[in-house]
């Protein structure tokens, strides 16, 4: 059979997100922050929420997602964005909210709004992208860096005596009475990218059936700042990572 | 039995040249140019032997720039 016989509108099994624009991304190649994106595009899409969406961009590395997504956002102060899409919820309860955040902004800086708003049970989907490395600024260690972990600020590995240990704040949330989802995902591997689909839909329902705060980590890479190939990121996170950021669900009321 | 067959369409200037593609692939039908590169000047993903493709569309998921798009038939 002939290529040209098989490229045909009806045989399309997978092409770009309806949503996603045609701005060429700016992140560095094999960055965990397009998969994310597209995954976000797809599910506001089938969900048919267009025109019924509020995203709330962080600072960090996916401070230009408003210009990838075609919905409505609003750019938060850094770490700001639970408290804005808190106001966004309260003002419109029938609309989709929902924050991209990555580690910087919701572990490090933005740690009162995370786990102020989780606590109070604001109907919003948190998407925590944890990379373990603040990406946007050159590297520097994060909280969620790992023990021994290589960064441009902990050249020898994070010593947990000088820097702490690695936050958690995932866990941490899914202990709090007002979130009614939490769970931590990946997007290596065509499985799992699936299943990373299927949570950010699960914590989208809960947004706009107003049944709590969902949280959807979900486990990236950052081969600029880990200093690898994007391929050798993905085995390092899977090997490094998931030991002490195990993927799955820590929390669903659901079940 | 039906077996399936795929094919895909790269969008190459869109491409960045991750290699994830390639690893995803169950096939081994794409590879990146090894001289040629793109306006941006990434050596782009480019399909090598489009005989193996079954339109899994695993390439596709896992391609951080969205640029690939899959077509499949049960033959």
């Amino acid at each position: 059979m002939d290529i040209q016989d098989i490229i045909k509108p009806e045989n399309k099994v997978y092409s770009s997100p309806r949503l996603l624009n045609d701005s060429t991304m700016h992140y560095c190649p094999g960055c965990s922050h397009g998969v994310v994106h597209k995954l976000v595009a797809e599910v506001i899409d089938e969900m048919g929420l267009e025109h019924n969406a509020i995203g709330i961009a962080p600072v960090g590395c996916a401070v230009f997602a408003y210009k990838y997504i075609d919905v409505d956002w609003i750019e938060a102060a850094h770490g700001r964005a639970p408290a804005l899409a808190t106001a966004a919820k309260r003002l419109n309860p029938d609309r989709l909210v929902f924050t991209y955040q990555g580690d910087g902004d919701f572990a490090a800086i933005g740690t009162a709004e995370s786990i102020h708003a989780a606590n109070r049970g604001e109907n919003i989907a948190i998407i925590f992208i944890n990379n373990g490395i603040y990406g946007m600024t050159g590297g520097q260690m994060a909280p969620t860096t790992l023990e021994g972990m290589k960064t441009a600020t902990t050249p020898y590995g994070r010593n947990v005596e000088l820097n702490g240990y690695p936050l958690d704040i995932t866990k941490l949330l899914a202990q709090l009475d007002g979130t009614c989802y939490v769970t931590r995902q990946s997007v290596h591997k065509p499985a799992a990218v699936r299943q990373a689909k299927k949570a950010i839909r699960r914590a989208f329902e809960n947004s706009v059936n107003r049944r709590g705060c969902s949280v959807v980590e979900i486990l990236g890479t950052c081969s600029s700042g880990w200093k690898m190939t994007p391929h050798q990121s993905n085995l390092w996170m899977e090997e490094h990572m998931k030991e002490k950021y195990p993927v799955g669900d820590l929390k669903n009321i659901e079940e | 039995m039906p077996k399936p067959k795929g094919a895909v369409i790269i969008d190459t200037e869109r491409c960045k040249g991750c290699d994830l593609c390639v690893v995803a692939c169950p096939t081994d039908c794409l590879e990146l140019q090894k001289k040629e590169v793109n306006n941006r000047g990434y050596r782009f993903a480019h399909v090598i032997a489009p005989e193996n493709c079954i339109g899994c569309a695993s390439c596709a998921l896992v391609c951080p720039d969205a640029c690939i798009e899959v077509f499949k038939v049960m033959i």
